[in-house]
C-alpha cells in the first residue's frame, strides 16, 4: 500500500531539509523515494502542516525496577491522574510515574515514537524489558549500567588484559539486550556499599583502590574499540551537589578525546559563587564544550511541579533523601552489581534552589550552539515528567514566553545565572534536530529520526502554530511504521514498537569461562539464567528486536 | 489433558528456577521421566514436593460435568461478561499470567489482588509511608558481616537461605569477617547458621507477639535512649498491652523485656554499630503479630539510623507463588501494588477495601476468579459467590467451583518468568515438559477474547 503525505513544511536534518515543501511516499512501513507515477491509496494533504520523523527521548526512565519502586511509594501522586479505558487502550494512571501503557499512549501523543531507558541494571534487566515489553507505541532500548559492578571494577584493578574488559563489556551488552553502556557515579555506587559518602574523580575506591577517572577512560576507550555508536553515557560523579562544575569540567577533560555523553549536565553544572554559595556553571561548561567536539550532553530540564526522582546513583540519593518531598525514599544496594536510589521530589518556583536549576538547565539549552551534541530531556521523572517537553520546547522557541515565565520564578536565582541575557531562540529545524535527527545519529539507529528514503515511516505532522507548547502538545497525525496511531493528539491505533540493541563482537569463550565460575562461586543466579533471550523479549507479540549495526572491533 | 510428557526415556535439565518459594534458586537439576520429575540436585524440602508431586488427571469442568476446554473458557466469559463485580483474586501465576489477570480484569471491571498479598502488606504500608533501605540476595551473602534475622523462621519456609545466602563459603570481597547471626523472635530454629562463614551466633528469645517491644528497646539504646523496662504486670496480649509496655520506662532490678536481658539487646547493638554492613532479614509471612507492619517500620528505621554512620540494609524474603511478580506487574501497569478495583473503568486503589480476602469475607462482589497454578494449597477461599478457578490439577478446593479449568505450572508445564522476593532480580522458567496443560495466562486471554 502506498500513502502520499502533501505539501507538507517538512523538517529532516538528517537530510538537510529545513521547512521545504515536500511530498513523503510511505510504503510498507517504510518512507520510499518519490514515486509521483504510483498509485496512491491513501493521501493526506498537510498543507500548512510540519512535518518532521516522530521524535526520540534518548534519556527517560521508562522501565525497570526503580521506576516501579517509585510508582509504588506514590500512590498519591497517580490518584490525580487515573486514566480510563477505552474500546482501544487500556487503564493506567499518569502523572508524574505513569504507568507502562500510558507512558506509551501519552509519548505517542506528544510525536514520540522511540524511548530509551537510560539505566538498566544488568541484574534487572530482565525485568527492564518486561515492562518496557508493556509499553506500546514507540520503539525501546535501554543502557546497561557498569562501572559499579564487583566484576567490572576487580578487572579494572588487577589491571586486566584490555580485550578481556572490551570482551566484558560486550558479553553484558548481549545479556542485558542493551543498546548502549551507562555508567552512574562512577564506582561510586559501590564505594557507597563500603560506606564510602562521596567519591571525587580522581578519589580512591576504598576497596579497588582505582578512581573513577580510571572506570570512565576504560568503559569509554571499551567502548570505542567495540565499535559501539553511543558513546559511554555519563552520569558523572558529585550529583546534585554545589561546586560540582569543577568535577563535571575535569570529567571532559579526562575523556582526553574519547566520545562520552554527559547526561543531565544539568545536575552537575552547579558553582559555588554568589551569596548563597550557589550559582550556575552552565557558561563554563558550554565554553569548554565547543572546545570539546568529543563530548555531547542532554539538559535533564527541571520544571516546577511534583515529581520523584529515581536513580541509580544510591551514593547521592542517600544523601538527597533528607529532602525527600514527601518524607519517604529508598535506597538499595543491588547484587554486587548496581544500586538504586527513589526520592520524591517537588520543585518549587519560590525556591531559590529550585529557581536556580531551572535556569541552569535553559542556560545549558541556550549556550550551547550545536544542536547535534546536545538532547531534549527532563531525566523524566527526575527533572520534571516527560509531558512537559512541549512547554520546555516554548521555552526555547519563544523568548517572550521565556521572559514571562522568568517573573514567576524566585528572583535571586536569575541573578546567580546568564539566562536574562540570552536572546537566542531555537528554531523548528533545530529543535528536529534536538529531539529526532540528534538522538538518532547519536544512538546509532540506522533507520529512525529522518525521513529520507528507506527509514522506517515514523511520522510526526503538526499544525504549524505560534504557540509552540499547543503545537507540540498535540501531533495532528502520528504515522508508526507507517501506520496511522494517533490523530488529534489521540491514540487512534495501539501497535508494538521494536526493542533496539547493539551486538558488538565478543569472544564467549575467553570472557563465559571465567564468569561462569565466577557467577557460580559468588552469585545467588547462574550465569546462564543472568542472559536474556530474543524470545523473552518479542513473545507475546512484543514487537521485535532491531540490532542496529556496531562498527568492527578495533582489537 | 494432563498427559504428558513424552516417551520413557529421561531427560536432564539443567540450571532450573525452581518456581515454589520467593528465593528463586536457579541451580537446580530436573530429571523428567515421562510425567515424572526428580530433583537431582540442589532441592529443599519445598522444591521436592513441588516438583515430584504426582500430578492427578484433571479436566476442565462447568457445573461438574467434563467439558472441553473451548467450552469451559466460553462459560467462564459467560460469567464474567453477567458479573457486576468480578473479583480475580489468587493471581498465583507468573509474570505473563499476571499480565493476563490485569487485561481481564481492566477489561471486565473488576478488583484484582493476590492470595498472599496481606503479608506484602505488611512491608508496603510501610514503604508507602517512609520507605526504607534494601539489599539482595547477591549482596547480602557477600558483604554481610552482621545478619539479624527477626520473627521469621527462615529455614522452615526458605530451605536453602541459610546455604544460599548466609552460610555461603566465599565471599566476592577479601577481608570480610566472620558474621555474627542473630536471631530475634520465638523458637527460631538456629542450627542452620553454622559453616566456615558464620563466627558468633546470638538468639534472643521472645515471644512473636513482643518483637515490637525488643525492636524498639533496640531502636531507643541504639539512639542512645537511657531506656530500661520490666516485663509488664497485665498479662494483656495485643496492641494496647504492646504500646502500654513500650511507653513504660521502668527500671527493674534485672531489666529484660519479653524476656530479653537489656545486656543482651546492649550487645546486638553494639554488634550493629559495628558492623560494616549488616542486613536485617525478616520473612512477612512470619510476622503474624497484628501490629505487623509496625514491625517491619521499626526495623525499617533502626536501619535508616544506623547508615549514618555505617551501612545497614534490610531483606525482606517471602513473596511464594508468584507473589512479588503479581505485585510488580499491577505496579509497572496500575501505579499501584494490587488491590486495584477497575469498576469504574479507571484503576481505584484502595489497599483495605480492595483486598479480596476482605472482601469475599463480606461477600462484596458477585463472581470470584481464582489463579492458582503453583501449590495445591492456594485453593479459594469459601465463599456464597459463584467461582471460575484456574488451578492446578489437585488444588484443594473448599466448595465446588462453577468453572474450574486446570492449568500448567510455570516452570514446570511450559516457560515464563517471575520476580524474586527481593524485587530486583527477575528468573526465567523453563519448560520441563511435564504435560500438556494450558498456560494460565492463554486462558485467560481466551477468556477475554471471548467476552
Amino acid at each position: 500500500m502506498m500513502i502520499k503525505l502533501t505539501g507538507g513544511k517538512v523538517y529532516d536534518p538528517t537530510n538537510g531539509v529545513d521547512g521545504e515543501v515536500r511530498d513523503i511516499y510511505v510504503s510498507d512501513g517504510r518512507i520510499v523515494a518519490p514515486a509521483p507515477e504510483a498509485r496512491i491509496d491513501e493521501e493526506y494533504n498537510l498543507k500548512g502542516r510540519v512535518v518532521m520523523a516522530g521524535a526520540i527521548d534518548p534519556h527517560t526512565h521508562i522501565g525497570g525496577g526503580k521506576v516501579t519502586i517509585a510508582r509504588m511509594l506514590m500512590p498519591e501522586d497517580h490518584a490525580r491522574d487515573e486514566v480510563a479505558h477505552t474500546d482501544l487502550t487500556r487503564a493506567g494512571t499518569g502523572h508524574a510515574l505513569p504507568s507502562t501503557m500510558i507512558t506509551g499512549y501519552r509519548y505517542a501523543e506528544m510525536g514520540y515514537t522511540a524511548c530509551f531507558e537510560p539505566a538498566m541494571l544488568p541484574a534487572n534487566a530482565r525485568q527492564a524489558h518486561l515492562e518496557m515489553g508493556d509499553t506500546p507505541l514507540v520503539d525501546k532500548g535501554a543502557f546497561v549500567m557498569l562501572g559499579s559492578d564487583d566484576f567490572m571494577l576487580r578487572l579494572i584493578a588487577e589491571k586486566s588484559d584490555p580485550s578481556l574488559i572490551k570482551d566484558y563489556i560486550a558479553w553484558t551488552m548481549h545479556a542485558a539486550q542493551a543498546i548502549a553502556v551507562k555508567v552512574v557515579n562512577p564506582g561510586g555506587i559501590s564505594a557507597f556499599k563500603f560506606n564510602q559518602r562521596k567519591l571525587d574523580l580522581d578519589e580512591k575506591h576504598a576497596y579497588y583502590g582505582i578512581t573513577p577517572r580510571d572506570i570512565l577512560v576504560t568503559l569509554a576507550r571499551g567502548l570505542l574499540e567495540l565499535g559501539v555508536t553511543h558513546p559511554l553515557h555519563v552520569h558523572g560523579c558529585n550529583l546534585g551537589i554545589p561546586g560540582n562544575v569543577e568535577t563535571t569540567l575535569a570529567t571532559i577533560r579526562a575523556a582526553e578525546g574519547l566520545p562520552l555523553h554527559l547526561t543531565h549536565i544539568q545536575f552537575h553544572s552547579y558553582g559555588i559563587g554568589g551569596d548563597r554559595h550557589f550559582d550556575s556553571g552552565a557558561a563554563r561548561i558550554a565554553e569548554l564544550l565547543k572546545q570539546n567536539p568529543n563530548i555531547s550532553i542532554d539538559v535533564g530540564q527541571v520544571l516546577f511541579g511534583q515529581t520523584c526522582t529515581a536513580s541509580g546513583d544510591s551514593m547521592r540519593q542517600y544523601n538527597g533523601a533528607k529532602n525527600a518531598d514527601p518524607k519517604r525514599w529508598v535506597v538499595m544496594d543491588i547484587e554486587c552489581d548496581a544500586g538504586c536510589g527513589v526520592v520524591p521530589f517537588r520543585y518549587r518556583d519560590k525556591s531559590f534552589v529550585h529557581s536556580l536549576q531551572w535556569a541552569i538547565g535553559l542556560e545549558t539549552f541556550l549556550l550551547c550552539e550545536d544542536p547535534w551534541r546536545i538532547f531534549l530531556t527532563t531525566d523524566h521523572p527526575n527533572g520534571a515528567p516527560f509531558y512537559t517537553y512541549p512547554h520546555l520546547i516554548r521555552l526555547l522557541m519563544d523568548r517572550g514566553f521565556r521572559k514571562d515565565m522568568m517573573q514567576k520564578v524566585q528572583p535571586d536565582a536569575l541573578k546567580n545565572s546568564t539566562l536574562p541575557s540570552l536572546e537566542r531562540e531555537y528554531s523548528l529545524y533545530e529543535v528536529a534536530i534536538m529531539t529526532r535527527a540528534g538522538p538518532a545519529r547519536s544512538l546509532g539507529l540506522k533507520d529512525l529520526g529522518h525521513l529520507g528514503a528507506g527509514a522506517c515511516a515514523d511520522i510526526t505532522v503538526y499544525v504549524d502554530n505560534a504557540d509552540r507548547e499547543a503545537m507540540f502538545a498535540r501531533p495532528e497525525l502520528v504515522f508508526k511504521n507507517g501506520e496511522l496511531i494517533v490523530r488529534d493528539g489521540k491514540v487512534t491505533k495501539v501497535v508494538q514498537g521494536a526493542t533496539h540493541v547493539a551486538r558488538p563482537a565478543y569472544d564467549p569463550a575467553a570472557i563465559e569461562k571465567p564468569l561462569k565460575d565466577y557467577f557460580d562461586r559468588y552469585h545467588t543466579m547462574r550465569m546462564e539464567n543472568f542472559k536474556l533471550s530474543d524470545e523473552e523479549i518479542v513473545e507475546g507479540g512484543r514487537g521485535k528486536i532491531v540490532v542496529q549495526p556496531t562498527k568492527a572491533r578495533a582489537s | 489433558m494432563t498427559a504428558q510428557g513424552e516417551g520413557s526415556a529421561t531427560e536432564l535439565f539443567q540450571n532450573v528456577t525452581c518456581p515454589f518459594c520467593g528465593l528463586l534458586c536457579d541451580d537446580l537439576e530436573i530429571a523428567r521421566t515421562g510425567t515424572t520429575l526428580k530433583v537431582v540436585k540442589n532441592g529443599c524440602p519445598r522444591a521436592n514436593a513441588g516438583f515430584q508431586r504426582v500430578l492427578p488427571p484433571a479436566k476442565p469442568l462447568v457445573g461438574g460435568r467434563e467439558v472441553g476446554l473451548r467450552d469451559a473458557i466460553e462459560a467462564a466469559a459467560a460469567l464474567i461478561r453477567d458479573a457486576q463485580l468480578p473479583l480475580f483474586g489468587g493471581m498465583a501465576t507468573d509474570v505473563d499470567g499476571a499480565r493476563a489477570v490485569m487485561s481481564l480484569a481492566d477489561r471486565a471491571c473488576g478488583v484484582v489482588d493476590h492470595a498472599l498479598s496481606e503479608a506484602q502488606y505488611r512491608n508496603l504500608k510501610v514503604l508507602q509511608t517512609s520507605g526504607w533501605i534494601t539489599s539482595t540476595l547477591t549482596e547480602t551473602r557477600n558483604r554481610a558481616d552482621l545478619i539479624l534475622i527477626v520473627g521469621s523462621d527462615v529455614d522452615k519456609l526458605h530451605g536453602r537461605f541459610f546455604e544460599r545466602v548466609v552460610c555461603a563459603p566465599q565471599s566476592m570481597f577479601k577481608d570480610v569477617a566472620k558474621r555474627t547471626v542473630v536471631f530475634i523472635g520465638e523458637g527460631l530454629d538456629t542450627s542452620a547458621a553454622s559453616g566456615g562463614r558464620v563466627g558468633e551466633v546470638i538468639n534472643l528469645e521472645c515471644p512473636s507477639g513482643r518483637l515490637t517491644d525488643v525492636l524498639g528497646v533496640l531502636q531507643a539504646r541504639l539512639r542512645g535512649a537511657p531506656l530500661a523496662a520490666s516485663e509488664p504486670t497485665s498479662p494483656k496480649r495485643g496492641i494496647l498491652a504492646t504500646l502500654l509496655s513500650r511507653s513504660r520506662n521502668v527500671v527493674g532490678k534485672s531489666p529484660e523485656i519479653a524476656g530479653v536481658k537489656l545486656a543482651q539487646i546492649d550487645l546486638v547493638a553494639e554488634k550493629c554499630k559495628a558492623a560494616r554492613y549488616g542486613v536485617m532479614v525478616w520473612a512477612p509471612p512470619s510476622l503474624t503479630l497484628p501490629q505487623a507492619d509496625l514491625a517491619v517500620h521499626l526495623m525499617c528505621e533502626i536501619i535508616k539510623d544506623l547508615n549514618v554512620t555505617t551501612r545497614f540494609a534490610g531483606l525482606s524474603l517471602g513473596g511464594n507463588e508468584g507473589s512479588p511478580s503479581a505485585a510488580s506487574v499491577a505496579t509497572w501497569q496500575t501505579g499501584y501494588p494490587l488491590r486495584v478495583s477497575y469498576a469504574n473503568g479507571r484503576p481505584d486503589y484502595d489497599s483495605y477495601r480492595y483486598s479480596i480476602g476482605r472482601m469475599v469475607a463480606e461477600n462484596e462482589g458477585d463472581l470470584l476468579v481464582w489463579t492458582a497454578s503453583f501449590s495445591t494449597d492456594i485453593g479459594p477461599p469459601v465463599t456464597r459467590m459463584p467461582t471460575i478457578v484456574l488451578g492446578t490439577p489437585g488444588i484443594r478446593l473448599s466448595q465446588p467451583p462453577e468453572v474450574f479449568i486446570p492449568v500448567g505450572t510455570p516452570g514446570i508445564d511450559h516457560a515464563g518468568s517471575l520476580v524474586r522476593c527481593d524485587n530486583v532480580v527477575s528468573l526465567p522458567l523453563k519448560n520441563l515438559h511435564r504435560s500438556r496443560l494450558p498456560r494460565a495466562a492463554d486462558v485467560l486471554a481466551a477468556v477475554e477474547r471471548a467476552l
